[in-house]
């Protein structure tokens, strides 16, 4: 079973409020993989919104996606991709 | 076991398992669960989060309709707190490894991490109202399975709150609750009354029984000695269980007396009635030996529903007391609502001082609508009926008379409807203010009869609020200024040949029987339970001793004597009364 790890910048204007949040959970919990995420303080459950409320994350933060299981792979894809590409929002 | 010391507010010893209410704040205490109940806490935790989960997609779907898809969202976050498997694990491990109920669980757990967002960059701080959002509904829905069971109850419990709102009383499952314990109030709060009224044991004023009581333990509320027992131990149940039967004992004792008139070894006769709050208590009343109903109480009417009551309403239920009455005298007391959620609900701004503010006939006077239905329908109820009216709280002459002219209005209004009345109803008036009882002699020239409500009476007199536990010891109708004015009523009925009852809590205490009897009360109306304990003390004595005993007592300057000296004699007609 791979770990695979990669790293992203939160891109978007207001950071990792409670709606990306919420869409980066929705999707975490789509893969079977155990999905981590770390800031410099803190490592949590990516399939726990009240964890990932917890990180903080505004814009500029760095984050790394740490993903354990058959599909880590595709999974840190789409994360990272949610992330890079600002939520959808500005 | 752990023992609990409060006020004694009805007579009894109730031994059942708990159901613990809690306060509509929402405030948790910490209350620990036996270790084995907490499959029952997960089971309850699971369902609240369902119930709040459907809620949420309901209020979504709500939202977006009205709203559009973008305010909607904010949904999703309350859903995916929901979903949030790391928070119910933690809410389920604070069950297991606290022992503590789902309501605890869940307030400390979703309190912590508020506090954390809290600390964080303002976009994120606001959602902490959501996570409290998000708490008031679990507690709410949890809360809320309890709140249900308590009108259909499935077995007997002792009932704990925090406090009984009157609404909740009007629709507590009669059947199934034993005995009652609350943690705020004195002897003549609505709790004490409503458990007076309906026989069963309760203590009040405990300060915080909820928080050390979690539900289904097992517990004694003996309210002669003012105790609630938790967990009791063999030997105090047995105890307890042989004391429950002594009493049931006693109570079969006097069964003998209720065929038997109250009348005084020397033969005067006195009137026994009862106090009602409930319709279905009518039969208790004669059960017990009472000739009648001398108060009717109908705020159940306006509190046990969220609707106001219509006219048919008042009719059902007046016509269910005065068929199970046949002919015999029933006293139904118009409205008394007031400085309480009812009333204050319906103003724009509350009252600073409720008791001295728009409650009982000063409220019905200003909202003429509501008291004219409740006086069209028991002139109508009382065809070929023995009913008299009683108006609360009258103060002056002015709202007598005006109260009155309400009842000539209603009387022009059915006539000229051509509907069927009867309009030579005994009017009265409830004494409960010293205002009242100063000016009897004045009164007593417009009124048919005068009831002595001896609970606002004392609290008017002696200015104690007798549901504020830091005074409530202070509240005691054994204070000679109450007493004399009790005196000062009967005496202006005697001048005026106008007949005086006394309907208050005091009426029903057999300490106080003798002392009455001797003031000259001849009309004594109680709770149906406290009947055939005021017809055996009249029955043991004469008038003689009884006026005897009222002398003395006023001449006495202080409530402690006069109640040790009432408790002394009342021992010695009624032993039983004090087997502990």
């Amino acid at each position: 079973m791979p770990i695979l790890e990669r790293e992203v910048e939160i891109v978007n204007k207001y950071g990792l409020h409670a709606r990306p949040a919420m869409q980066l959970v929705e999707l975490a919990n789509a893969f079977s993989s155990k999905i981590e995420i770390t800031n410099t303080a803190l490592t949590v459950d990516a399939k726990s919104i009240m964890s990932v409320m917890r990180l903080g994350a505004a814009k500029g933060t760095v984050l790394r996606i740490v993903a354990d299981g058959a599909d880590a792979e595709e999974a840190l894809e789409a994360i990272t991709g949610l992330v890079a590409g600002g939520f959808g929002e500005e | 076991m752990r023992t609990k010391k409060g006020i004694g507010a009805s007579p009894g010893v109730a031994i059942a398992s708990a159901v613990v209410l809690d306060t509509e704040e929402f405030d948790i205490p910490e209350r620990h669960v036996p270790v084995d109940h907490a499959q029952t806490e997960l089971a309850r935790l699971r369902k609240a989060v369902q119930l709040s989960k459907k809620e949420i997609l309901d209020l979504q779907k709500r939202s977006t309709e009205r709203l559009g898809k973008e305010t909607a969202s904010i949904f999703d976050f309350h859903l995916g707190m929901l979903k949030d498997h790391l928070l119910l694990k933690k809410f389920s491990e604070t069950i297991l490894s606290g022992h503590v109920t789902a309501e605890y669980a869940v307030a400390t757990v979703l309190r912590s991490y508020a506090k954390e967002f809290l600390s964080m960059p303002k976009y994120l701080a606001e959602r902490v109202k959501d996570v409290y959002d998000i708490e008031k509904r679990l507690l709410r829905n949890l809360i809320g399975q309890k709140r249900q069971a308590l009108d259909h109850l499935s077995r007997e419990v002792n009932l704990l709150a925090h406090d009984l709102t009157p609404s909740q009383t009007a629709n507590m499952d009669r059947q199934h609750v034993r005995g009652l314990a609350i943690d705020a109030g004195g002897q003549t709060s609505h709790t004490a009354i409503v458990a007076r009224a309906l026989g069963i044991p309760a203590v009040v004023g405990l300060n915080d029984v909820t928080a050390e009581v979690a539900a289904n333990d097992l517990v004694i509320i003996d309210g002669h000695r003012g105790i609630v027992i938790i967990d009791p131990d063999e030997r105090t149940l047995e105890e307890y269980r042989q004391y429950a039967h002594q009493q049931v004992e006693f109570i079969h004792s006097l069964e003998y007396l209720r065929e038997l008139p109250a009348i005084t070894k020397d033969g005067h006769e006195v009137t026994l009635m009862g106090n009602i709050e409930f319709p279905e208590e009518a039969e208790a009343v004669l059960e017990k030996g009472g000739q009648g109903v001398g108060l009717y109480r109908t705020e159940f009417l306006y509190l046990g529903s969220d609707t106001e009551p219509t006219e048919e309403d008042h009719y059902r239920a007046y016509r269910q007391v005065l068929e199970v009455c046949q002919g015999r005298p029933v006293v139904i007391r118009t409205l008394d609502l007031g400085a309480d959620k009812y009333t204050q609900s319906r103003q724009r701004t509350p009252e600073r001082n409720p008791f001295l503010g728009l409650r009982s006939i000063r409220f019905c006077l200003q909202n003429l609508s509501i008291f004219k239905t409740q006086i069209r329908a028991i002139l109508r109820a009382s065809l070929g009926a023995e009913v008299s009216l009683l108006f609360p709280l009258i103060g002056n002459l002015l709202e007598l008379r005006q109260a009155k002219t309400v009842v000539r209005d209603v009387i022009e209004d059915l006539e000229e409807e051509g509907i069927e009345h009867r309009a030579d109803l005994p009017i009265g008036m409830m004494v409960e203010t010293p205002s009242a009882a100063l000016q009897c002699n004045a009164f007593a020239k417009e009124v048919d009869f005068f009831s002595i409500g001896t609970n606002d009476l004392v609290q008017y007199t002696l200015a104690v609020d007798r549901a504020n536990e830091k005074v409530a010891s202070l509240f005691t109708v054994a204070h000679p200024a109450v007493l004399r004015l009790i005196r000062e009523v009967i005496r202006a009925g005697e001048r005026h040949d106008v007949p005086v009852s006394l309907c208050g809590e005091m009426g029903g205490d057999p300490e106080y029987a003798l002392l009455l009897l001797g003031m000259g009360l001849r009309v004594f109306s109680c709770a149906p339970s406290a009947i055939p304990e005021i017809k055996k003390v009249i029955r043991s004595v004469t008038l003689e001793h009884a006026k005897r005993v009222a002398r003395r007592v006023l001449r006495f300057d202080w409530d402690k004597e006069i109640l040790n000296y009432l408790r002394a004699e009342t021992r010695k007609i009624l032993p039983e009364v004090y087997a502990d």
